[in-house]
């Protein structure tokens, strides 16, 4: 070994905790890096790949009913490579034992290698072709009810019971995402995905010789705008829906938003760990090339030339750089395992094949290196400038200036060891600003974990607590009388019901449009509120339209324009509507209207899709089993359940990401703080140990050693909340979708929190470095020349 | 006890641990100091003349024997009853002046008189070693021998009995160390302060009252001047 290299190692042992604090924030910063886009590919991987091999069709077309001769024609549409005609039929379960109507999908299953959408057997097997009463479920359902193939399920098809038998435990591409009609979260107890032959199925729901949707693979090159037109042009005269394409399909919309938020987060976050990095490694470097600069002038005397000492830095930085890099890696393959795990149990993923592109790895390594060299730069500067003779003579006092509160005049107010940390500060502006950037930066990191907590606890406590104030909703399979919501008030524990009407709509403005749903509610309607963006409770408008205001991003339009709105249902009418006012609304994306004009734009009488209710909580079962057997009802939506079930979403995800970031926050507020506390004591060592001979005690030496760190940290709070809330409104930024607006909601107790553990980190470094203080040789102190 | 006499020590050893080797400071070493005199302590490096002024100042301990600061017996104080030693009584000045850079020479003195029971006001410190022009310069705006000037003030500011002073002129050429041997005669003269000087340059000895020789960890001679010279006079 080379003695440059005994040097290096001796040097790294000399600086270890100081190296351990950059290695853990650079580790943070591999971490983040490998972890977000490793989770990233291996998810978006595992789609890709179960989209593929099971065929996930690329548009699909919901009808009302169209005979199975249309198939030929859809076959015929330039483009299409395979149509799958199908039946979906939306039942309910009737489980003995559970008291709530479960809701559920069946679809009939593709039956051959080329049909698209198909079934993943995870157990079991798929039915037999003979027999009519055997079903395949989906895994989650299953899972959450300990079913198991051979058992059998009570199933209401168009009001008729039929009882199943599971042959098969599976999943296809198109029930990835699960959510049940009117649920805003999945929720696998009461929704069940399944699927049987098709004849049996057609037979129940009545489509004998006929389908009511369609899917389709298409030629790569095929312009899908065009044959979506083509599709719609031929199923318009029965009952089309609209079709859509893969994009707008609910599950796929799903996987791809939260895919899109993960790969926006992997970007943003790994960039300040490692610029934080990138200044420690500057702050501790220059101070150690500072502290050296008797030896490099030695070397250089010596005949070493530039280059080598150079390169002898250089080292020292890769080797710090290099261990952060495998820490970080290590750790962040392990935690993306762990995070894709989860995603793939939350979406339901039937598998998860996990990717590490070598790249990402060199990716990290690079960044982090160059942010570590950058870092070096300057004391890099600083020894090719360094004359030997000059370099080995003592160094001459720093010069110092008056602080800024000295030019204020206010030196008279304040004691000399008060002014000496005030001049330290202002000594290196730019060291003392970054330390507070970097300090402030770990405060930020730790409220963009916690305000997505703050945020949908908001958004959940807006919609359930003003918004939607019924504690059940029921959803009918057609529409029916308003007479009905007379039976139903006759029910046990109804206390009190509202009417509601739903319809499926394409809105047009201008050279846009989007398809979505107009929700016709009761005049006054007390259980579902529609608000203003001051949460006000707004009226229906007698005529004219209520849109939430996220159309004006998707549409551009404003209140007093007039929308074309295509009725999606019977014979597809066409009004031109003006939109009255914009409702805020966080989650969901659709129209509002007084019922009664709703149905008279439907021409139809007083018809209802579904009610609110205010049940008794007491007579709830009583209630369910008399819903289990009205045929009609399609699917009920409980409110505590929702919020329930929202809360298990938010732990399963949310909470483990925010726990993992408010770590890494706390891993930067100390890396930044302990280091800037080394190096304040490398710096003034000889003048503390010089107090201390004057006589100062232990607590008077402290106190100019952390009144300098107290007032580092305390001018990063400020910053670093400011910071924080500029980070969460370009994360909420990025989030804002379709499907739910991140407001801008942080909670005190986020910025407290952060603040805390900021104060926290530097009290823990503060610790650790006042028992080197308590441990310094004041003769030794004294001794070594500056 | 002679009430003259402000320092007594007995007997007293050093050894110190130097990664594996025993190293011998003092062997032995009986002294007695008396109010207002000047002593110059001489001896090549290794004499062990800095761990005997550092035990005298209150900033290390012997490792046998007894050292008496007036009643105080110093050999048996721990580290609070020696700052306090310290912050009370005793001056120092060092070879490399150790002054606060960020703080001006007023307020280097000032550093003292803040934490002091009767001190005199910096300026009068600084007026007294001949600094009352350089008040709000910094240590970097000033030469060595400045520097060194404003130690001597921030040790004398507090009015100590004792001013222990190593190397004062060691990192300083002739004519500034001259300087700074005046301003330290000064004192003594003036304030009557106990002054120990320690150097391994011959020539300084001339400005004492008394010079005790020490060689290999004990004293070998002990000299009492019939006539001082002043610094002026002095040349190496």
């Amino acid at each position: 070994m080379t003695p440059l290299n005994r040097k290096l190692w001796r040097d790294l042992n000399h600086l270890r905790s100081q190296a351990i604090a950059i290695i853990l924030v650079i580790a943070c910063g591999v971490i983040t890096y490998v972890m977000f886009l490793s989770t990233f590919d291996s998810l978006q991987n595992s789609r890709d790949h179960f989209y593929q091999s099971y065929r996930f069709a690329h548009v699909f077309a919901p009808v009302k009913r169209a005979p199975e001769t249309l198939k030929r024609q859809l076959q015929e549409i330039p483009g299409v490579l395979t149509v799958d005609t199908r039946v979906v039929a939306a039942v309910t379960v009737d489980m003995p034992d559970y008291p709530a109507p479960i809701a559920g999908t069946i679809t009939s299953l593709p039956n051959n290698a080329q049909s698209l959408n198909k079934i993943i057997l995870l157990s079991g097997r798929y039915p037999a072709d003979d027999r009519d009463d055997e079903i395949i479920i989906a895994d989650a359902f299953a899972e959450s009810h300990d079913l198991h193939s051979g058992d059998r399920l009570t199933v209401i098809i168009k009001g008729l019971r039929k009882t199943l038998h599971i042959a098969g435990i599976g999943l296809s591409p198109e029930y990835i995402y699960q959510l049940g009609p009117g649920s805003v979260f999945p929720d696998f107890e009461r929704y069940a995905v399944m699927w049987m032959s098709r004849k049996p199925l057609a037979e129940a729901s009545d489509l004998d010789g006929a389908f009511n949707n369609a899917a389709f693979a298409l030629d790569p090159r095929a312009d899908i705008d065009t044959v979506i037109d083509r599709i719609d042009a031929l199923t318009d005269r029965y009952g089309s829906f609209g079709a859509y394409a893969r994009k707008d399909q609910l599950s796929n919309r799903f996987l791809t938003e939260e895919l899109r938020q993960l790969e926006n987060l992997s970007q943003l976050f790994p960039y300040i760990f490692l610029s934080v990095a990138a200044f420690l490694l500057n702050v501790v470097l220059t101070r150690l090339v500072h502290s050296q600069r008797e030896q490099i002038a030695a070397l250089k005397a010596f005949g070493y030339n530039n280059v080598d000492i150079a390169l002898f830095y250089v080292k020292l930085t890769t080797v710090i750089v290099g261990c952060g890099v495998v820490l970080g890696t290590l750790t962040g393959l392990y935690l993306a395992q762990g995070f894709s795990r989860i995603y793939t149990d939350f979406y339901r993923l039937p598998y998860l094949l996990f990717v590490l592109r070598p790249n990402i790895v060199f990716e990290a390594a690079f960044i982090s290196l160059i942010s570590g060299l950058f870092g070096i730069f300057f004391a890099l500067r600083t020894i090719v400038r360094l004359n030997p003779a000059e370099a080995m003579r003592p160094d001459t006092p720093a010069r110092y200036r008056l602080s800024l509160f000295e030019h204020l005049g206010l030196q008279r107010y304040i004691s000399t060891p008060t002014k000496m940390i005030f001049r330290h500060l202002s000594h290196r502006p730019l060291k003392s600003l970054l330390a507070v950037t970097g300090i402030a930066c770990a405060a930020a990191i730790m409220m963009s974990g916690r305000f997505q907590v703050d945020t949908v606890t908001h958004m959940m406590d807006v919609q359930f607590n003003l918004a939607q104030r019924d504690n059940l909703t029921v959803a009918f399979t057609d529409p029916v009388s308003y007479h009905a919501k007379f039976a139903f008030d006759r029910l046990p524990g109804i206390e009190y019901s509202e009417a509601q009407r739903t319809v499926a709509v394409r809105l047009i403005y201008q050279h846009r449009e989007y398809e979505t749903v107009i929700l016709g509610l009761q005049e006054n309607s007390d259980l579902r509120r529609v608000l203003d963006k001051h949460l006000r409770v707004m009226e229906l408008p007698s005529s004219g339209l209520l849109l939430t205001d996220y159309f004006s991003t998707i549409l551009g339009v404003r209140p007093g324009d007039t929308v074309s709105v295509e009725i999606l249902e019977g014979e597809r009418p066409r009004y031109d509507i003006t939109v009255a006012a914009m409702v805020d609304q966080d989650m969901g994306l659709n129209g509002y209207m007084e019922i009664k004009q709703l149905n008279r734009l439907l021409r139809e009488g007083p018809s209802i899709t579904g009610l609110y209710l205010r049940i008794d909580d007491q007579q709830r079962e009583t209630l369910y089993q008399q819903l289990k057997r009205m045929p009609y009802v399609a699917a009920i939506a409980e409110r505590e359940r929702e919020i329930a079930n929202f809360h298990k979403t938010l732990d399963e995800t949310m909470l483990f990401y925010t726990a993992i970031v408010a770590f890494f926050g706390a891993v930067i507020a100390f890396g930044v703080v302990y280091n800037s506390a080394r190096i304040i004591l490398l710096e003034h060592g000889r003048e503390l140990a010089s107090l201390r001979v004057l006589g100062f005690n232990r607590g008077e030496v402290a106190y100019i050693l952390f009144g300098e760190l107290a007032i580092l940290t305390l001018a990063a709070l400020p910053l670093g909340l400011y910071l924080g809330r500029q980070l969460c409104a370009f994360i909420a930024e990025n989030i804002n979708n379709e499907l739910y607006r991140v407001p801008l909601i942080i909670e005190p107790s986020t910025y407290g929190l952060a603040a805390l553990v900021v104060i926290l980190s530097a009290l823990a470094s503060a610790f650790l470095v006042y028992r080197k203080l308590e441990n310094m040789n004041i003769l030794i102190a004294l001794k070594t020349k500056e | 006890m002679d009430e003259h006499i402000i320092f007594s020590a007995h007997q007293l050893t050093k050894t110190y641990l130097m990664g594996e080797t025993r190293v011998d400071a003092l062997r032995g070493v009986d002294l007695d100091l008396y109010k207002s005199e000047l002593v110059v302590l001489l001896g090549p490096s290794g004499s062990g003349k800095s761990t005997l002024l550092n035990i005298l100042g209150g900033l290390d301990l012997p490792s046998t024997g007894t050292i008496h600061y007036g009643n105080q017996d110093l050999s048996h104080h721990d580290d609070k009853a020696l700052t306090q030693y310290r912050r009370e009584h005793v001056g120092f000045v060092f070879q490399f002046y150790n002054l606060i850079p960020s703080l001006t020479a007023r307020e280097n003195v000032a550093l003292v008189t803040e934490i002091a029971e009767q001190p005199m006001t910096p300026e009068e410190a600084l007026t007294l070693v001949g600094l009352e022009e350089r008040l709000d310069h910094f240590p970097a705006q000033l030469s060595g021998g400045e520097q060194q000037r404003v130690a001597i003030a921030r040790a004398i500011a507090k009015r100590p009995h004792v001013l222990l002073c190593d190397e004062p002129t060691g990192a300083l050429d002739i004519h500034t160390g001259i300087v700074v041997l005046e301003a330290i005669t000064k004192i003594n003269h003036q304030l009557g302060t106990t002054t120990a000087v320690i150097t391994h340059n011959a020539a300084i000895a001339d400005i004492a009252d008394r010079v005790i020789h020490l060689s290999d960890g004990k004293i070998t001679q002990v000299k009492n001047n019939a006539t001082k010279k002043q610094p002026t006079d002095l040349s190496w």
